[in-house]
C-alpha cells in the first residue's frame, strides 16, 4: 500500500518518571538536601548561650501583661529554641539508628537476643522520659571519667526513648514487606545482607517515612524538658528570664508561642508526607 | 558482685513512694476525665455541620497537640494564673488543666476518626428511626466506634501517665518529688545512690502502665463480648412482652 503514512507523532517524553533512582529524583532530594543543610548549620553552628540577659527594663509588678517587652523576648527565645531544636535533631539521630537494631533484635530468631529486646522496648517505651533523663545524668555522674554535657546528655535520653518507638514502626515497616520478596530472595540466592539492604529495606522504609516524622515532632515536643539536665534551651530561657526580672507571663508565654511556630510547621509537614506517600503507593 | 539489696530501698522509701504514687493516680484520674470530656466534645465538634465549629475544634486540636506538654503545663500553672489575676489556685487542678487539654488534642482525632469507621448507613438507620442527633450518638455510634477508640485510647492514657512526671517541676508532691526528697534522707544516712533510687522509680512507673494497661484490656475484652452474639434465647428464656408481641409488628 503506497498510502500516506500518517505523520509519526514526537511523543513527549514524561517528564515525571518515579522509577528512577531515589537520588536523581529532585523531589526527593531537594528536600533531603535542604534537611541535611539545616542539620548541618544547626548541629555545626548553633552553640547554647550562657546566660540569657534581657537589654530592656522589665515592667512593674503592678502589669499584668506588657507587649513591649513581650516582643523585646523574641530574639532570646530564638536563641533558646534553637538550641532544643538542635538537642532534638541529635537526639532523633541516634533515634533512627539505634530504633533499626532494636527493631532487628526483635525479630531475631535467637531467644537469647529477642527477649532481652523486647523486655527493654517495653520498659523504656512506658516510663516517662523525664525520670529517664534523672536517670541518665545521675549515671553519668556515678561513673567517673564520663562527662558528656548537657546537650550530648538529653540527645541520649531521647535518642533512647524515642528509638524504642521508631523500632515498633521499623517492625510494622518489615512485616509489611511481602512475603514473596523474601521467597524471592531466596531463590535469587541473595545473602542476608543483600536481602535486607537491596530488597527489604528500600520497601520497608518509605512506608515507616510518615511514621518517624511523627516520632520527630514527638521527641521535638519532650526535648524542652532538657531543662532538668541543664540544657539551655526554651524552657531554660523562660526560667532564667523569669528568675531575673521576677515576670513569669511574658517569657513563659513567648516560649510557647516559638514552640508552636516550630512545631506546627513541622507537623504540617509530616502530614504533606504521609499524603504524598500514599498517593504514590496507590 | 551484685547483691539484691544494693538494687532496693529501704521499706519505708518504698512506703513514701506508693504514697505519693497516689498522687500521681489522681492526677492521672482527673486529667483522664477532663482529656475525655475534652475528647468527646472537641471530636464531635470536628465533625459538626457548622463551620465556626469546626474551625474552633481543629484550632484547639492543632494547640494542644503542637504545643509541648511541658510548657503548656509551666504556662498554665505559673504564668495563667498572674495573667488572669486567679489568687491561689491548687497546684494540682491547674497540673491537671494542662494535662488533660494535652490529651484532649490527642483524644479528639481518635474519637473523629472512629465516629468516621463506623458506616454511614448507620447514622441514616437512625435519623430514619427518628433519633435526635444526641440519642444518635450516644445509642448508635458511639457504642460502635467503642472497639476502634479503645486501643489507642489506653496508649494516649499511658502517654499521659508519663506525662504526670512533669508536675514534679511546677511543685506537686507526685513520685518524682519524694524520690528527692528519698534522696535527701539518703544522702543524710549516706547509703545509696541515685541512679538505684531512680531506676526503682522507673520500675514504679512501668508497674502503673501495666497495670493502666490491664484495664483497657479488660474494658476491650467487654466491648468485644458485648459484640459477639450469644446463643438464641429460647422460648422460655424471652421476656414476656416479645414473646407476646407477636410477629407483625411492623405490619
Amino acid at each position: 500500500m503506497s498510502t500516506t503514512q500518517p505523520p509519526v507523532v514526537e511523543r513527549e517524553v514524561e517528564e515525571y518518571r518515579p522509577h528512577r533512582k531515589w537520588f536523581r529524583r529532585p523531589d526527593i532530594m531537594g528536600p533531603v538536601l535542604v534537611l541535611l543543610a539545616v542539620y548541618g548549620v544547626l548541629v555545626g553552628f548553633v552553640e547554647q548561650e550562657n546566660f540569657f540577659r534581657t537589654r530592656m527594663e522589665a515592667p512593674g509588678g503592678l502589669v499584668r501583661f506588657d507587649w513591649m517587652w513581650f516582643f523585646h523576648l523574641i530574639p532570646l527565645m530564638l536563641k533558646g529554641l534553637l538550641v532544643t531544636i538542635k538537642a532534638t535533631l541529635l537526639g532523633f539521630a541516634v533515634a533512627v539508628v539505634l530504633g533499626f537494631f532494636l527493631a532487628l533484635g526483635r525479630r531475631s530468631k535467637v531467644l537469647v537476643l529477642r527477649w532481652p529486646t523486647i523486655a527493654v522496648i517495653e520498659f523504656v517505651r512506658s516510663t516517662p522520659v523525664l525520670v529517664q533523663l534523672f536517670f541518665w545524668l545521675s549515671l553519668e555522674r556515678a561513673v567517673p571519667g564520663v562527662d558528656l554535657g548537657p546537650i550530648t546528655l538529653l540527645a541520649v535520653g531521647l535518642g533512647i526513648h524515642y528509638a524504642t518507638y521508631c523500632s515498633e514502626a521499623y517492625r510494622a515497616g518489615i512485616n509489611s514487606v511481602d512475603q514473596g520478596q523474601w521467597e524471592a530472595a531466596t531463590a535469587l540466592n541473595l545473602g542476608p545482607v543483600t536481602t535486607w539492604v537491596r530488597v527489604v529495606v528500600p520497601q520497608a522504609v518509605p512506608n515507616v517515612l510518615p511514621a518517624l516524622g511523627n516520632f520527630l515532632v514527638a521527641a521535638f515536643k519532650d526535648a524542652p524538658m532538657g531543662f532538668v539536665v541543664g540544657v539551655h534551651g526554651l524552657l531554660f530561657f523562660a526560667d532564667q528570664v523569669s528568675s531575673e526580672t521576677f515576670r513569669v507571663t511574658e517569657p513563659y508565654l513567648i516560649a510557647g508561642v516559638g514552640f508552636l511556630l516550630a512545631s506546627l510547621p513541622a507537623a504540617w509537614a509530616v502530614r504533606k508526607l504521609e499524603k504524598r506517600i500514599a498517593y504514590e503507593r496507590i | 558482685m551484685i547483691i539484691v539489696g544494693d538494687w532496693l530501698l529501704s521499706s519505708g522509701q518504698y512506703q513514701t513512694l506508693l504514697e505519693s504514687s497516689l498522687v500521681t493516680v489522681q492526677i492521672l484520674l482527673y486529667s483522664f476525665v477532663l482529656g475525655i470530656v475534652l475528647s468527646l466534645v472537641v471530636g464531635v465538634g470536628r465533625l459538626s455541620e457548622h463551620e465556626w465549629v469546626r474551625g474552633a475544634a481543629l484550632a484547639f486540636v492543632e494547640f494542644a497537640r503542637g504545643i509541648s506538654s511541658i510548657i503548656l503545663l509551666f504556662i498554665v500553672a505559673i504564668a495563667a494564673p498572674i495573667l488572669l489575676g486567679i489568687p491561689q489556685a491548687s497546684l494540682i487542678l491547674l497540673a491537671t488543666i494542662a494535662l488533660g487539654i494535652n490529651m484532649g488534642g490527642y483524644g479528639a482525632e481518635i474519637i473523629r476518626g472512629a465516629i468516621q469507621s463506623v458506616p454511614k448507613g448507620q447514622t441514616e438507620a437512625s435519623i430514619s428511626l427518628n433519633l435526635s442527633p444526641m440519642q444518635q450518638l450516644r445509642h448508635v455510634v458511639l457504642p460502635q466506634a467503642m472497639r476502634v477508640i479503645l486501643p489507642p485510647m489506653g496508649n494516649l492514657t499511658i502517654e499521659i501517665l508519663k506525662g504526670t512526671a512533669l508536675v514534679s517541676l511546677v511543685g506537686v508532691t507526685d513520685i518524682m518529688q519524694s524520690a528527692r526528697n528519698i534522696r535527701q534522707e539518703q544522702l543524710a544516712d549516706q547509703v545509696g545512690t541515685l541512679p538505684i533510687l531512680y531506676l526503682n522509680v522507673l520500675v514504679l512507673y512501668f508497674i502503673l502502665a501495666q497495670v493502666v494497661n490491664a484495664l483497657f484490656k479488660f474494658w476491650e475484652w467487654r466491648v468485644n463480648k458485648s459484640f459477639m452474639g450469644g446463643p438464641a434465647l429460647t422460648r422460655d428464656e424471652l421476656p414476656p412482652d416479645v414473646l407476646h408481641a407477636g410477629a407483625g409488628v411492623g405490619g
